[in-house]
C-alpha cells in the first residue's frame, strides 16, 4: 500500500468537482517574446497594493528618488513598501483613481520619470551566506505581495511558523486569454528555479510541486530543463480546466488533500505561491531588485499586437494598450484581470499594480455584453460545475433575501468567487455579483458587531472612571471635613452640632419678640428686590429695540471693510458680528454706547487682522463663544426673570450658572444678616 | 381505601416535586434578566441616547420591560428585525420622529476649537482628546456617531460628517465585474 506522500511523489494526479472549459484563447499572446515598455510620461504608483495597510510615506513632493527607493515605509508586519520603479521626481502625493472594482480613489505617488532610469545602491545577497531571518526582511523590503491576484504579503505566508511538507509553485494560469505566467517560464525558468531555492531555504518542505496546465508545452519543458539538476523539484501538468489555479483546487489537483473550511493551507503543511512571485523573491534576494516591474498580458481583439509586456508599476492603462496598437471599438470596455474574474475599468488612467495580470481590451462580438437576468429555473448546472462545492442556487436565494445565517450555514464565505457557476447559468444571472455583495454585507456586520463590542466596552470603562473618580472626591471631601473637626476641637473650640444646636434654641426662645422686626425687614428686602427687578426689565425692553438698530450699522461696517484679502476681511467680518452681538446684549444699561460699539468694533477687528492670522482666528473663536454665551444668557433671562432680580448687573450679562450663583451668595447673605440682626 | 391511597400517592409525589421545583428556583437563580443581555448584544452600542434613555443597556432594560422596539436609529431596520425575532413581537419602522441612520463621524475643525473639554466630557465612549486650552481632535474609529459632543460645544467647530466609503467599505455593486459569457 502506497502511502500519500509516494502517491504524489510518484507524479499522481486527483480531481476537484465541477469546473468548467470556456475558450482559452491564450495563442494570440503565448508565442510572442516579453516586450520591454519604454518609461512611460507619468507613473502613478498607488501607497497600497497589497492586502493590509499602506505604509507611512517617506518622500514629499518635489523630491528626486532613484529607481528601486523605497517610497513607504514597511513599518509594521501587515504592511509591505512601494517603490519608485524609475528615477525621477514626485511631481504630486494625491487621490488617484485606483485598481479596484469599486474605482474609489486612494492616495498615490504621481512620479514623474527624469528618463535616466538611475537605480539607487544595490547589495546583492548570496544565498550561501545570507541567514533566512536577513532573507526575510529583504522581501518585505522589496515590497513583495502575492502576485497572483491576492496581494497577500508575502514574508507572512513564509515566515515559517508550522512544519512545512509541500511547497507548490502555482503556475497553473487557467484564466482565458492570460499568459503572463507562461511566458516568465519560458523566459526566465532558471531565475525562477532559484527563486525555489531561496524558499526551500526558508520553509525546508519535503517536496516542491510545480502545477501547470498542459497547455503549455514550452514552458513545461523549459522548466523541467531548470529544474534538471534539482531532485525534489517536480513538473506537474494537469489536465486544462477552469479554475484549476484557484488555492485550494491545485492542492487537491496536486495533493489529493482538501483545505478545511475557514482556515488557511499552511495548517495541513502547505504553502504555495504565484510563480511571479517566486520570480520576484529571486530578484529582491540575488539582485536587490524590488518590485517595480511585472509581465503583464495585453490581449483582445482590438489590439493590434497583443502581447506581454513588462510594465513598470505604476504605468496607466492607457499607456500600455497604445504601445499594443489599441484601437477601441464605440462604447470599448477594457477589463483588468481575466474575463472571468476581472472587473471593468472606468476610465484608462488607471494604473498597472502588483496584482495586475491582465488588461483585455475585446470587442463586442469577441466577448458579448451580458444578457438580461432571468429567474432562476433550478437546472443546479451551477452546483454542478461549483469548485468549491456549494449550493449556488440556495446562495442566490438567500442572498436575495438578505439572510445572514443562512448564507453562512451554506459556507458563503467558501466561495472562491470563480464565475464559474454564471458562466454556465442558463438565466444568465450573474450569481457571482450577488455572492459578493452578500459577502461585503456579512463582512461590514461582523465589523459593526466588533466596533458595538469594543464601544461598548470602552463605554463601560468610562462610566467605572467616573464612578471612581466620584467615590474618590466623596472620600476627600469626608477626610477633609474630619480634618476640619479635628482641628476645631484641637483648638478648643465647643462641638459645632452642639453650638448648632444651641443657637437653634437661642432663637426659638426670641422668636416671639423678635418676629415683628425681622419679617418687617424681610419686607423692606424684598421690595428692594422688587424694584431691581422692575429697572431691569425696562431696561431690557429698550435693549430689545436697540439691537434692530444696531444691526443696520453693523452690517454697513461690515460692507465697508476693504477686502484686500479675503479671508482677513472674513475673520474681521465674523468678529465685528460676534462684537456687535456681544455689544447689544452687554450695553444693556446705556443706549447711546451701544450705539458706537459696533462701529469700534470693526477697527478692533481690523486692527486685529493687521497681527498674524492665527492671533485673528483665536481671537475669532472666543468671540463666538461670548457671543453663544451671551445668547444662552438673554434666553435664560428672558425665561426666568425673577431668578435672576436679586443680582448685580453685571452677572445678569454673565452666564446663567454665575447669575444662579450669585443669587444664592446673595440670600446667603441675606440670610445671615437676618440672623445676626435676630440673634 | 384506594381512593385515599391514590388521593395520599399523589398529594405526596405533588410535595416532592414542589419541593424540588422551589429548591431549584433558589439554587439555580438567575441574577440578571438574561434577555437584557441579549437585547444589549443585538443595540448597536453608540450609546447615543437617541431612544430616550442613557445608553444601550438601559434601552436594553427598556425593551426587555416592554417598550417599542423602533427606537434606535443608529441600528436600522436590521436592527428592529433581530429585535423583534427574539422578542418575537412584529417589526415596526423606524420611529418617525427619528432619523434613519446614515453612518457618521464627529470631525472638530481644529483651528477654531478654543480648548474647553466640553466636547471630552459630553463623549460617551472617550473618542475625544484634548486638554484644557488646547486643541481636540476626535478619535474617528472610536467615535459612534452619537451627536452628543455637537451641542455642548461653545464655538460650534464640532460637524457630524458622513464615513466615506473606502475601497474596503464599499459593497459590490451589481453591474461593475463583467462574467461574460464568451462563446
Amino acid at each position: 500500500m502506497e502511502t500519500l506522500f509516494q502517491k504524489i511523489q510518484s507524479g499522481a494526479l486527483w480531481d476537484f468537482h465541477g469546473g468548467i472549459h470556456p475558450p482559452t484563447r491564450k495563442s494570440q499572446t503565448s508565442q510572442k517574446p516579453i516586450a520591454v515598455m519604454p518609461v512611460p510620461e507619468r507613473l502613478y504608483i498607488p501607497l497600497r497594493q497589497h492586502t493590509g495597510v499602506a505604509g507611512q510615506l517617506l518622500v514629499q513632493e518635489g523630491q528626486r528618488v532613484l529607481k528601486g527607493q523605497a517610497l513607504t515605509a514597511s513599518d509594521n508586519a501587515m504592511t509591505v513598501p512601494v517603490h519608485a520603479a524609475t528615477s525621477g521626481t514626485v511631481i504630486a502625493i494625491t487621490e488617484h483613481t485606483s485598481a479596484h472594482p469599486s474605482s474609489l480613489p486612494e492616495p498615490a505617488i504621481i512620479l514623474e520619470p527624469d528618463g535616466l532610469d538611475e537605480w539607487r545602491p544595490r547589495e546583492p545577497m548570496s544565498l550561501t551566506t545570507a541567514d533566512n531571518h536577513a532573507i526575510l526582511e529583504r522581501i518585505q523590503d522589496s515590497g513583495i505581495a502575492g502576485l497572483g491576484g491576492a496581494g497577500f504579503p508575502t514574508h507572512l505566508k513564509i515566515g515559517k511558523y508550522q512544519e512545512i511538507k509541500y511547497l507548490i509553485i502555482n503556475a497553473a494560469e487557467c484564466e482565458p486569454y492570460i499568459t503572463a505566467d507562461d511566458l516568465l517560464m519560458q523566459e526566465e525558468a532558471t531565475t525562477i528555479v532559484k527563486g525555489i531555492d531561496i524558499l526551500c531555504k526558508l520553509l525546508n518542505p519535503q517536496i516542491v510541486l510545480i502545477g501547470l496546465e498542459n497547455d503549455k508545452p514550452v514552458a513545461s519543458a523549459a522548466m523541467k530543463a531548470a529544474c534538471s539538476q534539482r531532485q525534489n523539484y517536480h513538473i506537474r501538468e494537469v489536465p486544462v480546466k477552469y479554475p484549476s489555479g484557484g488555492q485550494k483546487q491545485l492542492i487537491k489537483l496536486l495533493t489529493g488533500q482538501e483545505v478545511p473550511s475557514g482556515r488557511r493551507s499552511t495548517d495541513i503543511g502547505i504553502v504555495m505561491l504565484n510563480i511571479g512571485t517566486v520570480f520576484a523573491i529571486a530578484q529582491a534576494v540575488l539582485d536587490d531588485h524590488p518590485l517595480i516591474s511585472r509581465v503583464v498580458t495585453v490581449t483582445g481583439d482590438t489590439l493590434s499586437q497583443p502581447q506581454n509586456v513588462l510594465a513598470l508599476i505604476g504605468t496607466p492603462v492607457s499607456t500600455l494598450l497604445s504601445y499594443c496598437g489599441f484601437q477601441p471599438e464605440r462604447r470599448q470596455r477594457v477589463i483588468m484581470g481575466g474575463p472571468m474574474m476581472g472587473f471593468t475599468l472606468p476610465d484608462l488612467s488607471v494604473p498597472v499594480v502588483k496584482i495586475t495580470n491582465c488588461i483585455l481590451a475585446p470587442t463586442h462580438k469577441e466577448l458579448p455584453a451580458a444578457r438580461e437576468e432571468t429567474d432562476c429555473i433550478r437546472c443546479s448546472a451551477c452546483a454542478d460545475a461549483c469548485p468549491a462545492t456549494l449550493l449556488p442556487q440556495q446562495l442566490l436565494w438567500y442572498s436575495k433575501a438578505q439572510d445572514t445565517d443562512k448564507l453562512k450555514e451554506y459556507n458563503l464565505f467558501d466561495c472562491i468567487e470563480c464565475g464559474a457557476c454564471a458562466y454556465v447559468c442558463p438565466s444568465e444571472i450573474p450569481l457571482v455579483q450577488y455572492y459578493r455583495v452578500a459577502k461585503a454585507d456579512i463582512r461590514e456586520q461582523q465589523r459593526d458587531a466588533l466596533k458595538a463590542e469594543q464601544t461598548k466596552a470602552r463605554f463601560d470603562a468610562r462610566n467605572q472612571r467616573l464612578e471612581q473618580e466620584k467615590q474618590e472626591r466623596l472620600r476627600r471631601n469626608q477626610e477633609l471635613a474630619a480634618a476640619r473637626q479635628k482641628a476645631q476641637q484641637d483648638t478648643g473650640a465647643s462641638n459645632a452640632v452642639a453650638d448648632a444646636l444651641a443657637r437653634i434654641k437661642a432663637r426659638q426662645q426670641q422668636t416671639e419678640p423678635a418676629g415683628d422686626q425681622n419679617r418687617e425687614h424681610i419686607i423692606a428686602e424684598r421690595e428692594k428686590q422688587k424694584q431691581q427687578a422692575r429697572a431691569y426689565q425696562q431696561r431690557k425692553t429698550v435693549t430689545g429695540q436697540q439691537t434692530a438698530e444696531a444691526g443696520t450699522p453693523a452690517t454697513q461696517s461690515e460692507t465697508a471693510v476693504p477686502a484686500e484679502n479675503a479671508q482677513q476681511a472674513a475673520i474681521a467680518a465674523a468678529i465685528a458680528r460676534a462684537k456687535a452681538k456681544k455689544a447689544q446684549t452687554k450695553s444693556a444699561p446705556t443706549e447711546d454706547i451701544a450705539a458706537e460699539t459696533p462701529a469700534a468694533a470693526v477697527t478692533t477687528a481690523n486692527e486685529t487682522t493687521t497681527d498674524d492670522p492665527r492671533k485673528a482666528a483665536i481671537a475669532a473663536a472666543i468671540a463666538r463663544a461670548k457671543a453663544k454665551q451671551a445668547q444662552q444668557s438673554t434666553e435664560a433671562k428672558e425665561a426666568p426673570p425673577a431668578a435672576t432680580v436679586t443680582t448685580t448687573n453685571e452677572a445678569a450679562t454673565d452666564d446663567p450658572r454665575k447669575a444662579a450663583i450669585a443669587a444664592a451668595v446673595a440670600r446667603a447673605k441675606a440670610r445671615k444678616q437676618t440672623n445676626s440682626e435676630s440673634s | 381505601m384506594s381512593l385515599l391511597t391514590a388521593l395520599s400517592a399523589i398529594g405526596i409525589l405533588a410535595v416532592l416535586f414542589g419541593g424540588i421545583l422551589g429548591y431549584a428556583a433558589i439554587r439555580f437563580k438567575v441574577d440578571s434578566d438574561p434577555l437584557v443581555d441579549q437585547i444589549d448584544e443585538i443595540l448597536p452600542q453608540t450609546q447615543c441616547g437617541q431612544c430616550g434613555y442613557p445608553g444601550c443597556r438601559p434601552y436594553a432594560e427598556a425593551i426587555a420591560g416592554g417598550d417599542a422596539i423602533n427606537k434606535c436609529p443608529p441600528g436600522g431596520e436590521a436592527t428592529i428585525k433581530k429585535l423583534a425575532d427574539l422578542m418575537g413581537v412584529e417589526a415596526k419602522p423606524l420611529d418617525a420622529a427619528q432619523t434613519p441612520a446614515i453612518k457618521r463621524v464627529a470631525y472638530i475643525r481644529e483651528d477654531e476649537c478654543i480648548g474647553c473639554t466640553k466636547c471630552i466630557q459630553a463623549c460617551p465612549v472617550d473618542a475625544i482628546v484634548g486638554a484644557s486650552k488646547l486643541m481636540h481632535t476626535v478619535l474617528s474609529d472610536e467615535c459612534t456617531g452619537c451627536d452628543l459632543c455637537v451641542e455642548p460645544c461653545p464655538v460650534d467647530c464640532i460637524e457630524m460628517l458622513p464615513v466615506p466609503v473606502t475601497t474596503d467599505s464599499w459593497k459590490w455593486n451589481l453591474n461593475t465585474i463583467q462574467v461574460r459569457v464568451l462563446e
